[in-house]
Parts: structure tokens; C-alpha cells; sequence
């Protein structure tokens, strides 16, 4: 790979109150990562709201309805980095009507950690959350198995919820588990490792996250790509073509095709933003190519090698679906995918997906936070690949034509799990 | 309490990433909105955002204006700075003035020493409403303030140009969606995921110009608030205040009479990236008054329409 990051995105998934935000606040304050003012701002609100000397998922709860309710509302995003690699960690809600925001926290995240309580194992909304999860493309999965001192440190009790969540884990296909026995309030196994647990001798929460393999936005399996976003004017009257690559990575001297219009061309100069003109350019840089033919590109086009994305107006594939009125057949949206947004309506629904036992029902509709499986025409043509091959150009998000609210994360194709 | 902080080892790699997700998004929002604006105010984060605006789209011009929200207290260093960089690039300044609006009656005067900090939300709302912006690109930071760590990339404000936390949009992946109703407008926040230090990093790489209060220099000061403020036009000394002399620098600019200063002796960029890797007090807590009123005052005045 030639772009490598020392930067783990993570989202936090799994349902209300098994302790999500008290686990990164434990992880940011053992770690070290708060400023003295901010761990005083996070101990006087505690004293004020009358939760105790120190509420850790004040930390990332930090909105006043958060605090009152005391729970978490929308995504957090905190920011820390320790010796081993820099970390950006998105401290998603665990309400069901909240899982747009979990969605969209998770949406980025190379890797999850789930919080699980003990004493109650996997619900329905931790279910959902992974199937999320699994359907966004996240490989790696680090499992906290919380409020271990609600009982008694029972080995017995760590041992059935790892085998719970390793069946559902392996349905859903996730490539690596680590199962880690926790108290996020007291601390144990999130940074340093537990007394209390003898019987067990893998790593740390905080091990875990620095040893895990954080590959998901790199995994390409298909040729670079670079959905044109601008076109910039050079001095003398050339054009260069500016977008961020993804998939592999983007040579000069590359063949590539202008898609969807289909014409075989060049890649005649690649500048990147910090060393201008470059050989290469992997997957998040952002570039511009100038090309060997005289082409009309511009925005919404895409520039590909081999293996090439599908050229099509119709599309299979799953939603989740965030709107506050249903989905059906019929139904007209905007779409947009990569840089480019034409009208969209769906042409069928092929099936609501049951979170707990990952079968395709039938349906009419897709009710909100509804994953489904649909089929959808567009006006102007796409060029996608499946989600599984590319989290770029296998996403597209649904917009509402009215009110401009995003109503739906969507990806090409249907996971194997389905 | 105090705690050593174990904070990153200088890495390059990560600021590149940072840059070219900055630029994306910067592309997405100009070619998916009408009619944008940048946010200057003078300061380091500002800086940093129009230096990226100027590369995203280098060769050619700037596509949208930038807009610097005056609260007619400034550090005059600050107003060179802001007036040489625009200048130098040959771009359109506009500025909202929270004096016109004083003067216009849209809100009380807050008398000679009051902090206008709170009233740039109404001569920046009124901006927008006058140049019919549809999207304004801002600096802040996630990691700057609780209610900013809740805040999307593209953040939408409804036709009063509040912010609703309970109901902002999904923003999946990198689609950063831009479609706005007539009078309802975005902020759009390129740097949401840079940290102090990674923008710090990015000025050494980059040679980002800066306004010089950012670097340690002596001035006249007085301890207030557990912080020190400079003595000007705008902050006299109280009695039992007394006036010294000190090495400070800022780590942060805002209105010059509610910014503190902070001691250093960090005069070069590599001097200051040492200086926040290690530092203690988080650059709002150590030089803004304006975040300690009440435990959410950065939610409340975002709510409002705040940057
Ligand atoms: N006994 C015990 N309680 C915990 C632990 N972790 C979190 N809690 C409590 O569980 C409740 C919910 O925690 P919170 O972090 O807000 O959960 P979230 O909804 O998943 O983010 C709070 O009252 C926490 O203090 C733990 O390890 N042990
Ligand atoms: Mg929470």
C-alpha cells in the first residue's frame, strides 16, 4: 500500500447505557488526552448535576439536552493520539431514533468498538448497530464487555456474551474480534490492565485499538478512481482536473478511461497538494491530472483504470433508511454519488431486513431506520462500483427533494450476509 | 490536577490527509452552492483555511469572497495582517460590522468595555441575508469546544440561522450534501478534524503568514480572570489590577476585549508546535472569556447562529 496512515478512525456502537461514552472518557482521561481545564469543566459539571465526583461520559456528552437526559444524542468526535498511532473516535448514540447519527459516525470509522453490558448481552439495538456496521464496511471489531463489577468479575459471565457476540459477528462477517472484559468506570482493561481479572490475559481496550489493523478505506479491491469534482483552468489554456483519488492508487502515465462517456485517454501530469507535480497518488489525496486528450470533462465524470466501474441508470441496492415518512415504491429523490446528483426513484422493494435473525422479509415500505433492499432508476447514468469493492464509489445518500434532508445512507449491491 | 499529557509524535503523513480532505470538501461545497464565502477573521485557524481555499483552486482565483465579522475591537496587528493577505491575493473583502449594526439600532451598544463577541452573530446573520450567501466556510475545530465536537462538516442553519443539535442532518461517508431552501444557509467547517497541534504542524510545513501576536513579545498586561490581558484602547486596569511588563503571545485571536494572552517565550513556529505539544490548559480555557460564562455558552451562542 503505498499511502500509509498512522490514523485509526473509530466508532463507538452497541445499545443505550452499556457504556459507551464512560469508555472514552475513561480512555481519554487514563490516556491522558484531556486538558487540566477540560477535566475540571467535566468534574464541576458532575458536582452541579449531582451524578458524583467525576461523570466520564461527560466527556463526550456535552450538549446540555446530553447532560440533562443523560445520554447521548449525536455524535461526538474527540481527537487523541498516544505513541502507537493517532486516533479519531466518534462517540456515536445508542437510541434507536437516534441511528442516523450513529450511521453517521460509524459511516467513516475503520474500526468498532462495542460496548456490551454484561449482565444483559447483545439486544436488539446492539444487533442493529453491527448489522450497521457490517453493512458500512467496517472489518474490525474491538468488544468491550462492560460492567464487569456489576458481576463480580464472573469469567463465566464474560464467556457468554464473547460466544454471543462471536456467532452474530461471524454471520455478519467481520474479519477480526477482540473481546476485552471492562468496568469503564472503574477503569479496568481500558487502559490498564485489570487485578480483577486473572483468568484473563489478552490486551487492553486501549492495546486493541493501537494494535488493530486499520485498512478499512484503503481495502480496494478495483482499479484508482477520481471523481472529478473541478475543473481547473492552467495558464496558456490547458485544464487540469481536480478530485481525490480512491481505490488504488493513481499513477501518471496511467491509461484511464472518462467515464460515463467512455473515451480511452491519458494521465499526462498528477500534481498533489504538498509536493505539486508527483508520480502517484493514493486513496484520500486530493489531486488534480491533467490528460492527454482534449475531453469535456468536468464535474460528475469520473476518471478510471481497469478493472472500470459499471456505467447505469439502475441500481440494486441496500438503505438504510432515516426519513420521517416512509419509503415505497414510486417514491422520488435526489441522489447524489460522488460528486455527481440527478433525480432518483425507486423502482422496487425487494425486502426489509429483520436486524435480529438477518433474514429479507417482504415489505411495502421501509419505516425509519428501516434497512431494505430496493431497486432504483436514475435520471442521468452512474458509474459505480459494488459497496463491498469500494466505500466511495458503491455509496450514495438520498435526499429529500422538498426539504434538502438527507433521508438515506445507500450502497450498491447487498452484503453477503443478506 | 495536573497531568503530563501524551500527546502525538510529529508525524507528516497525517497532514496530508488532513489537507486533502480540507480541499475536498472546500471543492464539494463551491461547486454544490451558489453563492459562498470564507470566514477571515486574521486568526491562525482562518489563516490556515483560506491558505488551503488558495490551493484548492490555484491556478485560478478564489470562486467566492471572504468576509471578516469586525467587532470594531481588534488587535491592529491582526487588521494589518487581514488587510495585506487579502490584498496580496487579489481577493474580495467584505466586512460585517458589528459597529454599523450598533449604529444602525439592530442591537444595543454594549457601552466602550463590553465585549462584542456576542453581537458579531447579528452582524454576521445580517451579512448573510444582505449578500444572499448560501454556504460560509468557517475554521472551527472539533476539538475546540464540547458543542463544536458535536457539529457536522456541513452544518445547516434554518432561515434564522439557528442550529438545531437535536436535528442535524445524517452526513455519511464523504457526501457532503449543500442543498439549501431560499434563506436557509450552511457553515461549512474544513477543519473539523485538525487538532491545535495539527494546525500548528501545517503553518511550519506550509510557511502559513501569521499576524505577529501570535509569537511571544513583551506587552503591557494586567491579570484578569486568571488570564492576561492586554492593556489598550479597550481594557484599562480596575483598581487592584496593576500593569507589567511580560513575554506572552496569543493562542487564539478574537475580540481584542475578551482574548487573554498567554506567558511564553515560543518567538518560531517550531518553538510554538514544542510549546502545544506539551501544554496543559486547552487554548479556549487559557485565553477566552467568552466560553466561561455558563457550562454551555459556546452551545448557546451556536444555537443562535454563532461561527
Ligand atoms: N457499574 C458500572 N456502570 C457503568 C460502567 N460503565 C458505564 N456505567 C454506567 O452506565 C450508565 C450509562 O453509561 P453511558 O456511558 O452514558 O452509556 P452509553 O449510553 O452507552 O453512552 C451510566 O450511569 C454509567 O455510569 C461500568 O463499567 N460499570
Ligand atoms: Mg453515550
Amino acid at each position: 500500500m503505498e499511502l500509509t496512515t498512522d490514523i485509526l478512525r473509530l466508532a463507538t456502537i452497541g445499545s443505550v447505557d452499556d457504556g459507551k461514552s464512560t469508555l472514552i472518557g475513561r480512555l481519554l482521561v487514563d490516556t491522558r488526552q484531556l486538558f487540566d481545564d477540560q477535566l475540571d469543566a467535566v468534574v464541576n459539571a458532575s458536582e452541579r448535576r449531582g451524578v458524583g465526583d467525576l461523570d466520564l461520559s461527560f466527556v463526550t456528552d456535552g450538549l446540555r439536552a446530553e447532560r440533562e437526559q443523560g445520554i447521548t444524542i449525536d455524535v461526538a468526535y474527540r481527537y487523541a493520539s498516544t505513541p502507537q498511532r493517532k486516533f479519531i473516535i466518534a462517540d456515536c448514540p445508542g437510541h434507536v431514533q437516534y441511528t442516523r447519527n450513529m450511521a453517521t459516525g460509524a459511516s467513516t470509522a475503520d474500526l468498532a468498538l462495542v460496548v456490551v453490558d454484561v449482565a444483559h448481552g447483545l439486544k436488539e439495538q446492539t444487533r442493529r448497530h453491527l448489522c450497521i456496521a457490517a453493512l458500512l464496511g467496517v472489518r474490525g471489531l474491538v468488544v468491550a464487555v462492560n460492567k464487569m463489577d456489576a458481576v463480580h468479575w464472573s469469567s463465566a459471565a464474560f464467556q457468554g456474551v464473547v460466544d454471543e457476540v462471536e456467532t452474530v459477528a461471524g454471520e455478519l462477517g467481520f474479519d477480526a474480534i477482540t473481546c476485552v472484559p471492562t468496568s469503564a468506570l472503574l477503569g479496568d482493561n481500558v487502559v490498564d490492565a485489570s487485578d480483577h481479572t486473572p483468568w484473563y490475559t489478552g490486551p487492553t481496550v486501549l492495546e486493541a485499538l493501537e494494535s488493530s489493523d486499520a485498512g478499512a478505506w484503503t481495502n480496494a479491491t478495483n482499479g484508482p478512481r477520481l471523481p472529478i469534482q473541478w475543473v481547473l483552468r492552467q495558464p496558456g489554456g490547458g485544464r487540469t482536473y481536480a478530485g481525490m483519488v480512491n481505490g488504488d492508487t493513481l499513477h501518471e502515465g496511467d491509461a484511464v478511461t472518462l467515464l460515463p462517456a467512455g473515451i480511452e485517454t491519458t494521465i499526462t501530469a498528477l500534481n498533489t497538494l504538498h509536493n505539486g507535480a508527483d508520480v502517484r497518488a493514493g486513496a484520500g489525496l486530493s489531486i488534480d491530472v491533467a490528460l492527454a486528450d482534449e475531453t469535456d470533462a468536468g464535474r460528475g465524470d469520473m476518471l478510471a483504470c481497469a478493472p472500470l466501474p459499471r456505467v447505469t441508470r439502475e441500481i440494486a441496492a441496500t438503505v438504510c433508511w432515516f426519513g420521517e415518512r416512509p419509503l415505497v415504491t414510486g417514491s422520488r429523490l435526489r441522489l447524489k454519488h460522488t460528486t455527481r446528483v440527478t433525480p432518483a426513484r425507486i423502482v422496487a422493494l425487494d425486502g426489509v431486513v429483520d436486524v435480529a435473525t438477518l433474514s429479507v422479509e417482504t415489505a411495502d415500505e421501509l419505516r425509519t431506520n428501516d434497512i431494505g433492499l430496493v431497486q432504483l432508476q436514475t435520471a442521468d447514468p452512474l458509474v459505480v462500483d459494488d459497496y463491498r469493492d469500494n466505500r466511495v464509489t458503491g455509496s450514495f445518500v438520498l435526499i429529500d427533494e422538498v426539504t434538502n434532508a438527507t433521508v438515506a445512507a445507500g450502497m450498491v449491491g447487498r452484503a453477503a450476509f443478506l | 490536577m495536573t497531568l503530563t499529557p501524551l500527546r502525538p509524535q510529529t508525524t507528516t503523513d497525517h497532514l496530508s490527509l488532513l489537507e486533502s480532505h480540507a480541499v475536498y470538501i472546500l471543492r464539494e461545497v463551491a461547486a454544490e452552492c451558489e453563492r459562498p464565502v470564507l470566514l477571515f477573521s486574521g486568526g491562525k485557524d482562518s489563516a490556515v483555511l483560506l491558505h488551503l481555499a488558495v490551493k484548492a483552486f490555484a491556478p485560478g482565483r478564489l470562486p467566492f469572497p471572504v468576509m471578516h465579522v469586525d467587532t470594531g475591537q481588534n488587535f491592529p496587528e491582526v487588521l494589518a495582517f487581514r488587510d495585506q493577505t487579502v490584498a496580496n491575493l487579489g481577493a474580495r473583502l467584505v466586512i460585517a460590522s458589528v459597529q454599523e449594526a450598533i449604529d444602525r439600532g439592530r442591537v444595543a451598544d454594549p457601552g466602550p468595555h463590553g465585549a462584542r463577541n456576542r453581537l458579531q452573530t447579528v452582524a454576521l446573520l445580517d451579512a448573510i441575508v444582505e449578500h444572499g450567501f448560501d454556504a460560509a466556510f468557517g475554521g472551527a475545530r472539533r476539538d475546540e469546544d464540547k458543542a463544536r465536537a458535536k457539529e457536522r462538516i456541513l452544518s445547516f442553519r434554518d432561515a434564522f440561522g439557528q442550529w438545531d443539535p437535536r436535528q442535524q442532518r445524517p452526513e455519511l461517508w464523504q457526501l457532503y450534501q449543500g442543498r439549501v431552501n431560499a434563506g436557509e444557509h450552511l457553515r461549512a467547517f474544513p477543519l473539523s478534524d485538525w487538532t491545535e497541534l495539527d494546525i500548528w504542524q501545517y503553518i511550519e510545513r506550509e510557511n502559513v503568514a501569521l499576524p505577529p501576536i501570535y509569537f511571544a513579545h513583551e506587552r503591557e498586561v494586567i491579570r484578569r480572570d486568571a488570564m492576561w490581558l492586554a492593556v489598550n484602547e479597550f481594557i484599562q486596569p480596575r483598581s487592584g489590577e496593576h500593569v507589567e511588563r511580560r513575554l506572552v503571545r496569543y493562542r487564539t485571536v478574537g475580540d481584542a476585549t475578551c482574548t487573554g494572552a498567554v506567558e511564553s517565550d515560543a518567538v518560531s513556529v517550531e518553538a510554538i508546535v514544542r510549546e502545544v505539544a506539551t501544554a496543559n490548559v486547552s487554548e479556549r480555557g487559557a485565553t477566552r472569556a467568552d466560553d466561561r460564562f455558563s457550562e454551555t455558552a459556546m452551545e448557546d451562542r451556536k444555537r443562535e447562529g454563532y461561527f
